[in-house]
């Protein structure tokens, strides 16, 4: 972290308001009754799902200035993350210098995008109180994994005291993750339950519901799990902790995307995406971003909306966004390690 | 733009591929083409211009083929085709291994010409079309390699002449060129005139690869081109992908001439969506079904069938999928739509839209290139199966949408066409989609998908799309024929005589056999049959074709034979030939008075023998699992072709007549069979045969009379799905011409004769059945 990035803040192109948090543009999910007719009729056809998530790749591309733009606002919505039972104070406040300087100055002032951010820096509970240090003043809000995080599996009463004391550190963002056996056993009501106490454990701490896709079963438990938990008032809904073996991928953010646009179209709330774990690669990031405006629209691309749960991505990023200054290819010694 | 404000904005920009390599192979190639004659480009002449559908740019002049061009490719074809066939499956192999090498190393250079040419958007070329024809050459290369060993009984047909449409322009010339070649065939295929482009740059890929002379010849050139290739004497198949109209030309214009045929037509097939369906991804189907390539696929998914209630919630999303659509630029890598291939085709959709106000039209606001030939996606609600766009081939991205309340109304409405070329199901309950599948009128059918093709499962349709298929085992059968001479057959007359004197005993009158009953000719009219000696031995009736008309009807309501259990249709041929066995000896006589000499007992034998080979084949002529590259099966099903009406042999009044209809019963179809004309007494003895041996009434129908006069009526019936004749008389070319009428499958011996005593079981049970494709990919 250097003075002259957080100087340089306010006079950004994003202006002094950073568009993090949903309800400073628009009001929150408020959420529903739960609707079991609805989360029933849920049909997630694998093979076509696989067809189209292969498809997205190739027909979209985005080429040069319009790469780096793209590439830019895949930084902006990335929360730089560490989830590390080896964490320290002095390891994640070197992430968030990266959070606050996530490109070299030089970069971003040849393509004039001088005080860009990462979305949000995610880390535990204990790393809250350094994250905040950190980043006081940058606007970028820190988020903190709870509720028994990865497995979600301690005394359900502990795991709300984990959220209310997360936001009283001062966490703005609360990466819940659902009870598995709920989904795997068709019992909704109790996801819904779930997912409603964790809301109200978060009060005006927005939370990200993390479904842990890897272990869902089918496509279709990942679309009725994504239906039931934005019922019950998720205002992320994200695919997975990190620890799963199978974290992030194109069909299950199709699935649960579309279940996105669905509870928008029927309740008129919009809820965001967060997609974690196995995307590390720049044209990852674009497909994911290509897939969000196909299938969802322009306005969620957008952090308020849209999330990256990544730790290796931005070092691809920057060494893309190098090679288009320079059109040299770049190497990762060259940028700033977080 | 700048950086900053595309990062606002979050437009795609454009992202377009190079034109640069196949212009200038275009240059390289003197930007004009001849003929591909004999392993040679002819001289050029600027006859008509190839040009850039979304541009108007000229890419290149071509030269329009005469008769004596024409002449020169065939014969090229003819020279080189003993030697081609006589070099060996394996040596044929390494050949169209080279072909599908050399297709693969300059893949991207085929796409972009292909998209310069054509239109389509460089995404459909590059990760398609020409995929699937690299796969086509290779999986062909292996089809050649086992030919010796697979198929021993079976040899080339010569040369064929092969004529493809614009829409998958090199595509369409690999699922051609690859089988023929194969199997030992030589070519001369003629592109579209709007695309020939690609034909001309394989051409060039055959002389890379030192090609044999004369095995590929490319003429370039129109319709006109492609009608002296039809007509041309010394060409022994046809094979056709075009519209229904042209094909109906065609198979008027090959009729009586002894060459193969097989076409592949239009459609009008249906996208059927079920309420349990995955709605976003049957939305997203669509997407592949109907604005692939812009529409102009004959299999497109053109008429959406969907559950009535949820009819509104569906085409609410799929308004708001074809808003994300991008038209534009084809050779953008941005882009889903590309240009219509040629003005003629844009007015065509423009005219027919315009025409046919019915229903809701709804068109997205999408950016539409100001010049060049494209047209919007379009989707036409609140239609019904009577409005003119429900039933007629638009063949643009123009997409028409009925509700349905049951399975069974989806599966009347879907079927409520003259086409049958393909059909989608969505749903997700596998009980439901495998009951739809068979159920449908069609040569393929994708669950839970569109559009999916692969060389090794095959292609092509029923009713007026065409038949014949393309592609796996399936499709190397238009492409070969028995082995051995054919002889001629020669005709034979019924006995002349004065017809005065007969015998003493009770008077037996011989009926037409209509719906399991005996009955009377509508004629009123019957005919003396005569011994050798002129003695009158009964008299059958002369049916006409109201009789056909009664015999058809029978067989429509006999459609749950075709439905009946494999074992069940086995079970009643053993016991047609049983009960045949306990009136052998009478039936020997018969034979022996009618036609002089003492084959009766022989052929009489045989004839049990003949009812035992399909009873035992009834439940063993299996379908195939094709080997796609997909998680899930292509299935490969043998069904009944429906009803077949046939001209059972003159020569073997029993042996013919239970030859042809012993076949067709074992694969569930119901047959309507015209007797010896000679000698039709069999067939009337042998009707009491059935009678008591639990045919139900319809699956047989038996009608004595004139070849001749039948022949007509019954190939132009429109409820006939298939007409087989080995009759003496010459009616082979009647019967091709008048099934023009509803395109329905022939099966005519030529004037060539048949040794009946040999089953040949593989060439019934083939002409008894088509193949439908079901592709079922599963995944959870």
């Amino acid at each position: 972290m250097t003075q002259k990035t957080a100087k340089t803040a306010p006079d950004s192109c994003l202006g002094s308001t950073p568009m993090h948090l949903p309800q400073t543009v628009e009001p929150r999910n408020p959420g529903m009754d739960l609707d079991l007719d609805w989360v029933m009729r849920a049909q997630a056809n694998t093979s076509a799902i696989e067809r189209r998530a292969a498809q997205l790749g190739t027909r979209r591309s985005v080429k040069k200035e319009y790469q780096a733009a793209w590439l830019l606002k895949a930084v902006t919505c990335i929360d730089l993350t560490t989830l590390s039972g080896d964490d320290t104070a002095g390891r994640v406040r070197r992430l968030c210098a990266k959070a606050r300087q996530p490109l070299r100055p030089d970069l971003l002032e040849a393509l004039d995008m001088q005080g860009l951010t990462t979305g949000a820096v995610c880390v535990y509970h204990e790393m809250i109180a350094p994250a905040v240090a950190a980043l006081e003043g940058t606007g970028i809000p820190v988020a903190a994994v709870s509720t028994g995080f990865p497995a979600g599996l301690s005394p359900f009463d502990l795991r709300v005291k984990e959220i209310e004391a997360s936001v009283a550190a001062g966490a703005k963002e609360i990466d819940i993750v659902i009870s598995r056996r709920h989904v795997l056993t068709g019992n909704w009501q109790a996801l819904y339950d779930e997912m409603r106490a964790f809301r109200a454990a978060c009060g005006a701490a927005h939370v990200k519901a993390i479904l842990a896709t890897g272990e869902l079963g089918s496509l279709r438990n990942v679309a009725r799990a994504s239906l039931v938990c934005m019922m019950a008032g998720a205002d992320f809904i994200k695919t997975s902790t990190g620890k799963e073996s199978v974290n992030a991928t194109l069909p299950v953010s199709l699935v649960m995307i579309r279940a996105i646009r669905e509870y928008h179209e029927r309740s008129g709330a919009r809820v965001g995406y967060k997609p974690a774990g196995g995307i590390s690669k720049a044209k990852d990031a674009l497909v994911y971003l290509s897939m969000i405006k196909e299938e969802l629209g322009d306005r969620w691309l957008s952090p308020d909306l849209f999330r990256f749960g990544a730790s290796s991505l931005l070092g691809d990023i920057e060494r893309q966004i190098e090679h288009h200054i320079t059109g040299a290819y770049s190497a990762a010694y060259r940028h700033p390690m977080g | 733009m700048t950086v900053k404000e595309i990062f606002e904005s979050m437009d795609y920009g454009t992202a377009p591929e190079s034109p640069a390599e196949a212009l200038a192979w275009l240059v390289d190639q003197g930007d004009r083409f001849g003929h591909f004659i004999d392993g040679a480009f002819t001289d050029p002449r600027n006859d008509f211009e190839s040009r850039n559908p979304a541009t108007g740019e000229i890419l290149a002049t071509l030269t329009q083929a005469t008769l004596p061009e024409v002449d020169a490719a065939v014969a090229a074809a003819r020279k080189a085709q003993s030697k081609w066939q006589k070099l060996g499956g394996a040596g044929r192999a390494r050949y169209l291994y080279a072909l599908a090498r050399q297709l693969q190393k300059h893949g991207r250079l085929v796409a972009v010409l292909e998209t310069l040419d054509n239109g389509k958007p460089i995404r459909e070329a590059r990760d398609v079309d020409i995929p699937l024809v690299q796969r086509h050459f290779y999986y062909h290369a292996g089809m050649a390699q086992l030919m010796d060993d697979e198929m021993p009984d079976r040899e080339a047909l010569g040369v064929c002449g092969q004529i493809i449409p614009w829409n998958f322009p090199i595509l369409m010339l690999a699922w051609k060129v690859a089988p023929a070649l194969a199997m030992g065939n030589t070519v001369v295929l003629k592109p579209a005139e709007y695309t020939s482009l690609t034909a001309l740059l394989f051409a060039d890929i055959c002389r890379q690869i030192g090609l044999p002379k004369g095995v590929v010849n490319i003429v370039t050139g129109d319709g006109a081109v492609g009608e002296m290739i039809t007509a041309h004497e010394r060409i022994d198949k046809i094979a056709f992908t075009g519209s229904t109209a042209v094909g109906r030309a065609i198979r008027t214009a090959t009729a009586g001439s002894g060459k193969a045929l097989t076409l592949e037509l239009g459609g009008k097939s249906p996208y059927i969506v079920f309420d349990d369906a995955d709605i976003d991804s049957a939305v997203e189907g669509l997407v592949d079904a109907i604005f692939f390539n812009q529409g102009q696929v004959c299999c497109a998914g053109s008429r959406l069938l969907i559950h009535e209630g949820i009819a509104d919630r569906f085409h609410e999303k799929l308004r708001a999928r074809m808003g994300k659509l991008r038209l534009g630029n084809p050779l953008d890598k941005s882009i889903d739509m590309g240009a219509l291939a040629d003005p003629v085709q844009l007015k065509t959709v423009q005219g027919m839209i315009a025409d046919n106000p019915a229903g809701t039209h709804f068109t997205p606001p999408c950016d539409m290139p100001a010049t060049g030939c494209f047209y919007p996606p379009t989707l036409i609600t609140d239609l019904a199966p009577a409005d003119r766009l429900m039933q007629e081939e638009i063949f643009g991205p123009v997409l028409v949408s009925a509700t349905f309340r049951t399975p069974a109304e989806a599966v009347e409405m879907a079927n409520n066409t003259r086409y049958g070329l393909a059909a989608t199901i969505w749903s997700e309950n596998i009980n439901l989609a495998l009951d739809i599948a068979p159920k449908l009128a069609a040569g393929v059918v994708w669950i839970n998908g569109s559009n999916m093709f692969d060389a090794a499962a095959g292609f092509g349709g029923v009713r007026e799309s065409g038949f014949g298929r393309e592609g796996g085992w399936a499709g190397l059968t238009a492409y070969t024929r028995p082995k051995g001479r054919r002889k001629a057959l020669k005709p034979q007359r019924p006995h002349g005589g004065d017809a005065t004197t007969g015998d003493a005993a009770l008077d037996r009158t011989p009926k037409l056999y209509i719906g399991g009953k005996q009955t009377r000719p509508d004629s009123g009219y019957s005919r003396a049959v005569l011994d050798k000696s002129g003695a009158i031995l009964g008299h059958v009736p002369v049916a006409s074709r109201k009789d056909i008309r009664n015999a058809v009807e029978a067989a429509q309501s006999a459609a749950g034979w075709g439905e009946s259990s494999a074992h069940l249709r086995a079970q009643i041929l053993y016991y047609i030939g049983e009960n045949l066995s306990a009136r052998a000896d009478e039936l020997a006589a018969r034979i022996d008075a009618l036609m002089g000499g003492k084959s009766g007992k022989a052929e009489v034998e045989a004839s049990i023998d003949r009812l035992f080979t399909y009873a035992a084949w009834a439940d063993k002529y299996e379908g195939r699992i094709n080997g796609v590259p997909m998680r899930g099966a292509a299935l490969a099903m043998h069904e009944p072709v429906g009803i077949i009406g046939a001209f059972c042999p003159d020569e073997a009044p029993l042996l013919g007549l239970i030859s042809v209809m012993a076949p067709a019963l074992a694969m569930g179809n119901r047959v309507v069979l015209v007797a010896s004309e000679p000698a039709p007494l069999l067939a009337t003895d042998f009707y009491q045969i059935l009678d008591t041996s639990d045919v139900p009434a319809g699956a047989v129908n038996i009608l004595t009379g004139s070849h001749l006069d039948l022949a007509a009526p019954m190939a132009a019936h429109m409820n006939i799905d298939a007409v087989w004749s080995f009759s003496s008389s010459d009616i082979s070319g009647e019967i091709e011409r008048a099934s023009a009428s509803n395109l329905k499958r022939t099966w005519v011996n030529n004037g060539h004769a048949r040794d009946w005593t040999h089953a040949d079981s593989n060439s019934f049970l083939a002409a008894a059945t088509e193949v439908k494709t079901v592709w079922i990919p599963y995944g959870e």
